[in-house]
């Protein structure tokens, strides 16, 4: 069968990309666009690891189908940072050690960045109800949801 | 956030730079081992046992290679049989002879997921499609899952030939009971008799996985003339090269294996399972081949650790002190022998100074995957049953459980039962330290309760490997061997800083491959810091003692009439004054004229390896409707020796507890009566989410390990060793019910309470 071809933006770029019908949106990012920095932790939804904002709803890309992002907006890590500046969020994480191994980190900044557009001055409870879609085994989640908490502060002016 | 760390008395050691690989990770640029993409690369995909036991009657792959778009298929007639042989890994012990059937089945599968073939084609549709054509006839045996189960005489046999290591006189008849192992230390027998309180209990723990977040991934490359390429996610690139080399027959120094970014391990990317099919699928192909597995085949086809029975009898006196302990563990090895057993008796009533112990193990072969290391091996299974009898003594002698420990704690000098005596160790500070906690003193609610426990992990040392360059500029360049999981490298650096005086941000560390540095064991028993530390520091010496020989040169004046102080190299004793002191900067840009590069090499086997103690004080509230157990608040303390980077140090303390908690509450293999795992992913699974717990608060003790010239002890796996105990100990106050069986789900805790008539 021939390949759809679709049409969407990727971290403001237009992009365009041949699939299959039954090629995840994550598997459409990372073998046909090379954008690794969403990772395939268990291919059903439970990890996180593939966090991205479609059409700024934050998504399990591995969820969703490559076709569905014909004409809508994606966004990955990748385009997080602005130049050589960090996120707030990222520069937190770094700051408060808050990854250890890393492969779940970018999912989780991409969910934790969901969460501050929605709500800047989330609670600690609220912080770890939204990321509750995002398993970490190395940290333990202290450090996350403290690094979560003073970006928030920060990009607050707090 | 408390800490008791001393002073700092150093400018980098204590310190909390950010991590080298750090931005790398937080824009999604760092590369894990599904990352890699190489020209013309092929998908490899494995056929796995669909049953828990059965003789492999025949494989027919002669359909599925004739497939369009199938380049080649690998199955037990790709490898030659391996002689019975133990290799260490990390600190368990493999066999090449089991390794070979495990990543491919040859006379029968032995557990539900047990690799029978590997197909490498053009995609990942056609590789699946390929697999359905291979034809497997089965003849399906009984199967046995459970340890008790399979120790009986009538079980179902995994291998025929096994007699029981251990025993004398062997045992005549195949069971199995894979090995037994003993240790004694005085005479348990007068030790009971003096005893005025005895307590004796069973636990059962279930077998857990180490959970990992990335999927063991890796994509080989190997050329027309044998030289082959393998890039992996892995705790240890050049063990694994040794296993693939042994596997294959080939010379080791025709594979370069380079370790990607590692998504997590504990212990389970220590052994091998895809590199070897991929490096025979590439040969075969000659085209490169990934191979990624899923979440599925992690849980089903790698890993755990052992689910096990643990007895433990303790008598004590009046006054509390032990008098006598006694231990039988057994424990569940997989399909193949080598559970961690071993480590589980000597780390059973290590927290104790005892004159008379006896502890017993059996290792356990049943249809169940292979186990492999999971943090501190066997440390937690064991330590669960001894510290929760210890928290009953103290309850029954009406003694405070951080008194009751105290009183025999082991310390400098005390002999263990599994042999060594003790330097300075940090248990009796750690207790002291939550006694003095705010935690410890802190009020609790209705249906709250606060436990306690201690543990222990042994660390070790080993080969090790370090190279550290003097750039032209002054800058430094450090390639070390032992993969980073969670903060190495910066800790490395900040070591080498410290030596040289330099701004840490002016070491560039990787983790180099094996062709371009010598041998490094893996990254496991908590070694890593403490081994590539070591070497590190050696190495940053030998640059500093090049630099005064090259500083004497262009002086020309005695290599002993420089020194090295405060980050300069200077000419002392006569010639003091006489020269303009040189700077590494300075160095670095003579070392062409002076001789060439300046590099420091330290090639060791890291000695002086010293254990790390730890005490965790948990809080859980137990709601009497549902027998849900929440933990509320929860302190590690721990012996570091020394905090290189407190913050990757508090991440272990933090890590290490939570997977404990998982343990305790609710993970946990689930297997259905025909043998196969019911809970293969991880909504079933469900390892532990930031909803389910609170902040992780950690406290760093520091007793320097003398043997390291920073006092670092290893840190990684004591964490995971006492949180069982510690909830089991809190949920016992916070119930009134005593549990000795993990997990402690929702309905277990509620029928145990409905039965105490506590709910």
């Amino acid at each position: 069968m021939a390949k759809h071809h679709v049409t969407t933006t990727v971290n403001g770029d237009p992009v365009e990309y041949l699939c299959e019908s039954e090629q995840t949106l994550l598997d459409c990012l990372r073998d046909e666009l090379d954008l690794v920095g969403a990772k395939e932790g268990c291919s059903s939804g439970d990890c996180g690891a593939c966090s991205v904002l479609l059409d700024g709803r934050l998504v399990c890309s591995c969820l969703v189908l490559g076709v569905e992002a014909e004409g809508r907006s994606v966004e990955t890590i990748e385009g997080m940072a602005q130049g050589d500046e960090l996120h707030p969020l990222q520069r937190k994480f770094l700051e408060h050690a808050a990854l250890q191994c890393g492969i779940c980190t970018p999912g989780i900044l991409v969910a934790a960045k969901a969460l501050l557009a929605k709500n800047p001055d989330p609670t600690e409870t609220q912080v770890r109800y939204w990321l509750a879609g995002n398993l970490c085994r190395c940290t333990g989640y202290d450090k996350i949801v403290r690094a979560v908490m003073d970006a928030a502060a920060e990009m607050r002016g707090a | 956030m408390q800490e008791r760390v001393k002073k700092p008395q150093f400018d980098v050691v204590g310190t909390r730079p950010v991590r080298p690989d750090g931005v790398d990770k937080v824009t999604g640029r760092a590369k894990y081992g599904a990352d890699l993409k190489m020209a013309g690369q092929l998908v490899g995909k494995v056929l796995r046992s669909p049953h828990a036991h059965a003789r492999i009657k025949s494989i027919d792959v002669s359909k599925a290679l004739s497939m369009p778009g199938v380049k080649a298929i690998v199955t037990r007639d790709d490898f030659a049989d391996q002689a019975s042989e133990f290799v260490p890994a990390g600190e368990m012990l493999i066999n090449y002879r089991d390794v070979v059937r495990n990543i491919l089945a040859r006379e029968k599968v032995l557990y539900e997921g047990h690799a029978i073939a590997a197909v490498a084609a053009i995609s990942e549709k056609v590789a699946i499609a390929a697999l359905d054509a291979i034809k497997v006839d089965y003849e399906v045996l009984p199967h046995v899952i459970d340890e008790i189960e399979a120790m009986k005489a009538d079980a179902p046999l995994l291998q025929e030939d096994m007699i029981t290591q251990g025993v004398t006189p062997a045992p005549t008849k195949a069971s199995n009971v894979a090995k037994r192992v003993e240790f004694t230390l005085g005479d348990t027998a007068k030790g009971f008799a003096e005893a005025d309180v005895i307590i004796e209990r069973e636990f059962k723990t279930k077998a857990v996985h180490q959970g990992y977040i990335e999927p063991h991934a890796c994509l080989a490359s190997v050329s027309e003339d044998g030289s082959a390429d393998l890039w992996t996610t892995t705790q240890g690139h050049w063990v694994k090269r040794a296993h693939c080399a042994k596997l294959l027959g080939w010379d080791v120094t025709k594979i370069r294996v380079t370790s990607s970014e590692i998504g997590g391990g504990f212990g389970g990317k220590t052994v091998i399972y895809l590199e070897p099919l991929a490096l025979a699928l590439s040969k075969k192909a000659h085209r490169p081949v990934k191979m990624v597995m899923s979440r599925e085949e992690v849980f089903k086809s790698t890993g755990p650790t052992s689910g096990g029975t643990v007895r433990v009898k303790m008598g004590a006196k009046k006054d509390g002190r032990i008098t006598a302990a006694e231990g039988e563990i057994i424990l569940q090895a997989g399909a193949f022998q080598g559970s961690p057993v071993q480590p589980a008796c000597m780390c059973a009533f290590a927290n104790y100074d005892l004159e008379n112990v006896k502890v017993i193990g059996f290792d356990v072969v049943s249809n169940r995957p292979k186990v492999a290391a999971y943090r501190a091996p066997g440390g937690p299974i064991s330590t669960y049953g001894v510290e929760s009898v210890v928290d009953e003594l103290a309850e029954k002698l009406g003694i405070d459980p951080i008194d009751l420990r105290l009183k025999n704690a082991a310390k400098e000098g005390t002999k263990a039962a599994y042999g060594p005596k003790f330097g300075p160790v940090g248990l009796v500070e750690c207790l002291e330290a939550a006694k003095e906690s705010d935690h410890w003193k802190a009020p609790l609610g209705p249906n709250q309760g606060r436990g306690i426990a201690a543990g222990f992990w042994f660390n070790i040392g080993g080969e090790t490997t370090v190279s550290l360059q003097l750039n032209e500029d002054g800058t430094l360049t450090l390639m070390a061997g032992t993969p980073d999981i969670g903060g190495l490298r910066a800790s490395l650096c900040m070591m080498a800083a410290e030596e040289l005086k330099v701004d840490v941000h002016k070491i560039r560390p990787i983790i180099a491959d094996t062709s371009s540095l010598g041998y490094n064991f893996l990254t496991g028993g908590s070694r890593s810091a403490f081994s590539s530390g070591m070497a590190t520091v050696e190495a940053a010496r030998s640059i500093v003692k090049q630099a005064c020989q090259r500083a004497a040169k262009l002086w020309e004046i005695p290599e002993e009439a420089v020194t090295w102080e405060d980050g300069e190299v200077r000419p002392a004793g006569e010639n003091a004054g006489k020269h303009k002191p040189m700077t590494l900067s300075d160095i670095g840009k003579i070392a062409g004229k002076t001789g060439g590069a300046i590099v420091g090499y330290a090639a060791i086997s890291a000695q002086g390896a010293a254990p790390s103690f730890g005490v965790h004080i948990a809080d859980t509230e137990v709601d009497p409707g549902t027998g849900k157990v929440t933990v509320t608040r929860y302190t590690a303390i721990q012996d570091a020796g020394r905090a290189i980077h407190p913050s990757y140090v508090e991440g272990q303390f933090q890590g290490g507890a939570v997977q404990g908690i998982g343990w305790a509450l609710n993970e946990e293999y689930i297997y259905g009566p025909d043998g196969k795992l019911q809970n293969a992913g991880f909504l079933d699974y469900r390892v532990p989410v930031a909803s389910d717990l609170p902040m992780i608060d950690t406290i760093i003790v520091e007793v320097p390990n003398p043997r390291h010239p920073y006092g670092v002890r290893g840190i990684g796996e004591t964490p995971i060793v006492p949180p069982m105990a510690a909830i089991g100990a809190s949920v016992r106050r916070a119930s009134g019910v005593r549990f000795f069986e993990l997990p402690m789900s929702p309905p277990k805790v509620l029928k145990a309470m409905k039965a105490a008539g506590k709910a």
